[in-house]
């Protein structure tokens, strides 16, 4: 049942993985990036990580797929197709990615070809909320402290310094 | 269920997530491959998390800061295109050269 459905959302992802990075139009990768990330949240709920499933749906398609629309319509993208997304490199890259998959995925056969996994329902919201305030307290202020200083940054890159010499 | 389905399907989102950086020519594409190669990362840490159940919900917490710091890394980068965008009227990673030109320069 697990397999069937973490299958069933894999194939849905990848899928959609495909098409974010060959569609000719950028909002359509964009909305399709809204499935693969989507499809992932569902992966992670077939896993019993239903809290970070959650928290991908919130966080990922509510807040940065939203953000890359902005972007979208901030730089004037056009909706039209471009031929001109993709440059002109793109058989290399493709083979670059190939040859990645083929050295990660033989690795990772090879260190887990055997292993099985019995997903057990303990990822919940009061589970993962007791284990980062209990055993990774330290780590998430850091992150709260790095979080605040992106914000800082990204509200220094976009002020508009119209004056020169400022 | 095999630890492997997922392991080969972070493979999988990871190199079409190198694909995806390394085709494309628009800075906001580029962004969203990004995330593709983050979630890979995800998938790799909850599935891991599922295998080895050590009690303190490692995984999932990694995951979740993971999440945390994609979020960070988009708005800086959103932010560092619009600054592109503002100053060359385009967002073509490949014709944003001005940091090849001056190296250039100063060989000379």
């Amino acid at each position: 049942m697990t397999t069937a459905l973490f299958s069933i959302a894999g194939a849905v992802a990848l899928l959609a993985a495909v098409m974010v990075v060959t569609s000719r139009r950028i909002v359509h990768a964009a909305l399709w990036l809204v499935v693969a990330l989507g499809a992932v949240a569902g992966c992670f709920g077939a896993l019993h990580a239903e809290f970070v499933a959650l928290v991908q749906i919130l966080v990922y398609v509510g807040a940065i797929v939203v953000l890359v629309l902005f972007a979208l319509m901030l730089t004037k993208a056009p909706t039209n197709p471009l031929p001109a997304l993709t440059t002109r490199r793109s058989p290399f890259a493709a083979v670059v990615a190939l040859v990645l998959a083929l050295i990660l995925g033989s690795g990772v056969v090879l260190a887990f070809g055997n292993e099985k996994l019995k997903p057990v329902p303990d990822g919940s919201a009061e589970a993962v909320g007791t284990a980062v305030f209990r055993t990774w307290v330290l780590p998430f202020e850091v992150l709260s402290v790095l979080l605040l200083a992106a914000l800082i940054g990204a509200i220094v890159l976009s002020q508009r310094t119209g004056k020169k010499g400022d | 269920m095999p630890l492997i389905i997922p392991l080969l399907l972070a493979v999988a989102l990871f190199c079409i997530g190198v694909y995806g950086v390394l085709a494309r020519r628009n800075a906001i594409t580029m962004l969203m491959s990004f995330e593709l190669m983050l979630n890979a990362v995800n998938l790799n840490l909850i599935a891991f998390d599922a295998w080895h159940v050590d009690g303190l919900a490692t995984g999932q917490t990694l995951a979740v800061f993971v999440i945390t710091i994609a979020a960070a890394e988009i708005g800086l980068g959103l932010a560092i295109v619009l600054l592109l965008f503002r100053g060359h009227g385009h967002v073509d990673a490949d014709a944003a050269r001005d940091l090849l030109e001056q190296e250039r320069g100063a060989e000379q």
